[in-house]
């Protein structure tokens, strides 16, 4: 393991100054260390807290939402399975997606690993409004557990799908308090994204460190600006729906039902709306941490930096413009125009493979965990991708809507973010997170087991979808010849489930027998990766000139700065010049 | 190679099925071709970006300590995998465009006959929570079921003539539901306040499986009915049976009526085998 910032020649008080000296961060609270124990993870608006809080919590909501994931797979084992009444299983499909959606794969890309990463890529001290952060996570956690409780209600938790069509989802249809728990929940986690999202947006446009422009930043930072800008753009209009519906509910109002004047489809456009550019604000940040894994691994830069950045704008202008390929089946949508912008949307989506691509081309490749994992990402993501662009044609949509090919299309994509590249992302942070490493061969283990068991869930689905399985259903005709692959689908849904023990043995293994990182473990590129780890509290005690998208890099590769820029704000005036000599070597443990 | 693929769509007289429906109606079929095409071109695509991959992983291991060209850009290269994607979409579009104006033209409302003169069987579709109702207004016919009722306990049955176009008119009396039958490769939602039209050409005899496919309920599972395809002649002499049994119209004439109120005792058989 080498941790090439920590070499011995850096700064030599004799010698000539370098023009690559750290520079010492001003510290306006140099001692602020605060409460330790619980009081800290209860007040801490420290990103760094805040972001482990979220990172913990989503992943806890994750593993009950893959618990129901199995619950309803084994349902499914049987064509009359009897393991849980069909209200249960409503409940449960509606409660997996509703958790995995809104409160894991969101909340763990912008809550949990941009609230941690993003400040230290940028060599920020914080987010820029540390309070409102810390009311982000306390809404997302009383959201989430608000959702939860429908569980303990009278008529049981929401069971009208993650989306909630309307009229399904109105007082008439569905009574209970389960179903106000899971708006209530929604508006107080959709407000906590919002929080997030301005909070992501003014620190990356403010708290840069000098030299860092925006065509330095990583492309996780990237991602995770666009990112914020389409929560910004989504969740608010999400609100707004959900708001609609509580009146419908409960005031009397009849927007979403035919008596009384309302119209039922407005539900779905406003939802979808929110909806589609949610699952770019569910990929991008994934896609930004596969992009800043690769090149780590293949000890290259990224290629075709900015037409990455350019192809990330370009997918979150067009995913406000493509939310009815959700409604194609509805006869009441321009169809040209939705399937012309969802197939444009493939081509950015297209471009990013071949940048990954041509990262890897000609470097010097180790799968170490978060690379495997990232390879296993692209494979899923492309086959998720290829059947992506299908669904984008109209009259194959009507094929398969709604059936269990629709089902393997969106888990392929979103586990390959979500789960692949999330994973990719816990582990290549994990030792800047906590000082410590997770252990190589635990890493492979749940890589392997979940890859394969993910192939061996999703491949039969898409059979049965094209065989005529429509989703969301309890059961099936014995007769109708699907019983095989959902045994084998089934089958794999416990691979996966079991792969997740070697996860948790590899954290559980860190903590008892902890293997220091050293603060950069990996021979990282960006700036997070100069600093100690875990950071101290404001992040950098000292931070070394940017100018180039990899100042770490620079600083420990003097001889291969070949994507350093001369113009612009780091060279001249970088924090480099006028570095006081004698400053102490960066990143000691 | 990327480029000529989707020439395979205009070309290729082979369609494989990847496990589809060939489509038991011209519209069904006409859909698959394009299915069947565009999952060639996946296929060939997805193919080559997999190999690219697979290539980079298992060529480029690390061997030696020697640092790696740091190339990072290459214009021509970024160009051309920029603008083929961007040919490969517009060729599916184009296709997508042709097929969609066949699946979804429809004979102008309240016809009777086709432009070539063969005549049109009207029927109206309704859904509702848990069961489908199919009437003919012209026949005066109406059939309705609910949950596992029917033959083989898959519903009501709708039955129309082979060779002959039918238009659907599709309703529904509650909350969203799919009208879908997996061998017309073809589904549409039957949706509240929407009055949703389409044409079925079922070219070969033969009973269809249908179901509905978007989540309305507790006993969405079981959302089933049939199709049932056969000769204009054996449809006319179902027509009659069913007009002497009385399985008429609602008094009104109005379709949407005679619906089970949701209150209606109904008790399906929550998670007990069949019989």
């Amino acid at each position: 393991m080498t941790t090439l910032v920590e070499r011995p020649d850096l700064t030599s008080p004799d010698g000539p100054r370098r023009p690559d000296e750290p520079v010492e961060v001003d510290q306006h609270h140099p001692h602020h260390e605060g409460p330790t124990g619980l009081l800290k993870w209860l007040t801490s608006t420290d990103h760094k807290v805040i972001g482990l809080s979220y990172m913990i919590t989503s992943l806890v909501l994750f593993f009950i939402a893959g618990v129901m994931a199995l619950i309803i797979r084994g349902q499914l084992m049987d064509p009359h399975g009897t393991l849980v009444s069909f209200q249960t299983y409503n409940e449960l499909f509606t409660m997996h997606g509703s958790l995995m959606l809104y409160l894991f794969a969101g909340p763990f890309a912008f809550g949990g690993l941009a609230n941690y990463v993003v400040p230290l890529q940028i060599g920020a001290p914080d987010m820029a409004f540390p309070r409102l952060n810390a009311l982000s996570y306390w809404l997302y956690l009383s959201g989430s557990i608000t959702m939860l409780l429908g569980f303990f209600v009278a008529g049981g938790a929401a069971d009208f799908g993650w989306v909630a069509y309307a009229p399904l989802s109105e007082a008439v249809n569905s009574p209970g308090a389960g179903a106000d728990l899971w708006i209530v929940a929604l508006a107080l986690t959709g407000f906590s994204a919002i929080f997030t999202g301005v909070n992501l947006v003014a620190t990356i446009f403010y708290l840069r460190a000098p030299g860092m422009t925006m065509f330095r930043m990583p492309i996780f930072t990237w991602n995770m600006l666009v990112t914020a800008i389409l929560i910004l753009i989504a969740f608010p209009v999400l609100f707004a729906a959900l708001l609609l519906l509580f009146c419908d509910r409960h005031f009397g109002t009849h927007i979403f039902t035919v008596q009384g004047g309302g119209v039922p489809v407005l539900w779905q456009n406003l939802f979808w709306f929110f909806g589609h550019p949610e699952v770019y604000i569910l990929a991008l940040p994934f896609f930004g941490v596969v992009t800043d894994v690769i090149p780590v691994f293949s000890r290259k830069p990224v290629f075709g930096y900015r037409g990455m950045v350019f192809a990330t704008m370009t997918i979150a202008a067009l995913s406000t413009g493509v939310w009815a390929h959700h409604m194609f089946t509805t006869g009441v949508v321009l169809l040209p125009f939705f399937s012309a912008m969802s197939y444009a949307i493939a081509v950015p989506t297209g471009i990013k493979f071949f940048n990954w691509i041509g990262t890897m081309w000609r470097g010097q490749i180790t799968f170490r965990t978060p690379m495997l994992f990232s390879v296993g990402f692209m494979l899923v993501f492309l086959f998720g991708g290829v059947t992506g662009v299908l669904l984008a044609s109209p009259p194959v949509d009507f094929m398969v809507h709604d059936t269990y090919f629709v089902v393997a299309h969106f888990h392929q994509v979103l586990v390959a973010t979500t789960v692949f590249a999330g994973f990719a992302g816990f582990y290549f942070w994990y030792p800047k997170m906590f000082g410590r490493m997770l252990r190589e061969g635990l890493g492979k283990l749940h890589f392997w087991f979940l890859f394969i068991g993910f192939w061996v869930t999703y491949m039969p689905q898409y059979v049965l979808g094209l065989w005529g399985m429509p989703r969301r259903v309890a059961s099936y005709p014995a007769t109708a010849g699907w019983t095989t692959l959902n045994v084998v689908s089934s089958i794999g849904a416990f691979i996966i489930g079991f792969s997740f023990l070697f996860f948790l043995i590899n954290v559980f293994v860190s903590w008892r027998k902890p293997v220091p990182a050293g603060s950069n473990p990996w021979d990282g590129h960006g700036l997070e990766w100069f600093t100690s780890s875990p950071p101290p509290h404001h992040n950098y005690t000292h931070l070394p000139p940017v100018r180039s998208e990899r100042p770490t890099w620079d600083y420990n590769h003097p001889e291969h700065r070949t994507l350093v820029t001369h113009e612009g704000p780091g060279s001249g005036s970088g924090p480099g010049e006028g570095a006081p000599a004698g400053a102490e070597p960066v990143g000691a443990r | 190679m990327a480029v000529g693929a989707p020439l395979l769509l205009a070309g290729c007289n082979a369609y494989p099925s990847y496990f589809a429906s060939s489509g038991a109606t011209t519209q069904g079929h006409d859909t698959f071709k394009l299915w069947s095409g565009m999952m060639t071109t996946g296929l060939i695509i997805g193919g080559i970006v997999v190999l690219l991959i697979l290539w980079a992983v298992f060529r480029y291991r690390r061997k030696s300590d020697a640092m790696p060209r740091q190339f990072h850009e290459h214009v021509g290269i970024e160009l051309l995998y920029t603008i083929v994607p961007i040919i490969i979409v517009a060729f599916l579009f184009v296709f997508t465009v042709l097929t969609e104006n066949e699946v979804d033209a429809t004979v102008p409302l309240a016809a009777t006959t086709t432009a070539s003169g063969k005549p049109v069987v009207d029927i109206t579709v309704t859904a509702f929570q848990w069961g489908w109702r199919f009437d003919y207004p012209h026949l005066d016919v109406g059939v309705v079921g609910e949950l596992k009722n029917g033959p083989d306990h898959h519903g009501p049955q709708m039955v129309v003539p082979v060779g002959e176009t039918v238009q659907i008119t599709l309703l529904s009396a509650d909350v969203v539901h799919g009208f879908y039958v997996r061998d017309f490769d073809f589904s549409r939602y039957a949706l509240p306040g929407v009055t949703n039209i389409f044409d079925l050409h079922v070219k070969h005899a033969g009973t269809y499986f249908g179901q509905c496919t978007q989540f309305c309920g507790l006993y969405h599972s079981e959302m089933f009915f049939s199709v049932k395809a056969e000769s204009p002649a054996a449809f006319h002499s179902w027509v009659a049976t069913e007009v002497r049994d009385g399985h008429v119209l609602g008094p009104t004439g109005n379709p949407a009526t005679n619906i089970p109120p949701k209150s209606s005792p109904l008790q399906p058989s929550n998670n007990a085998p069949k019989s």
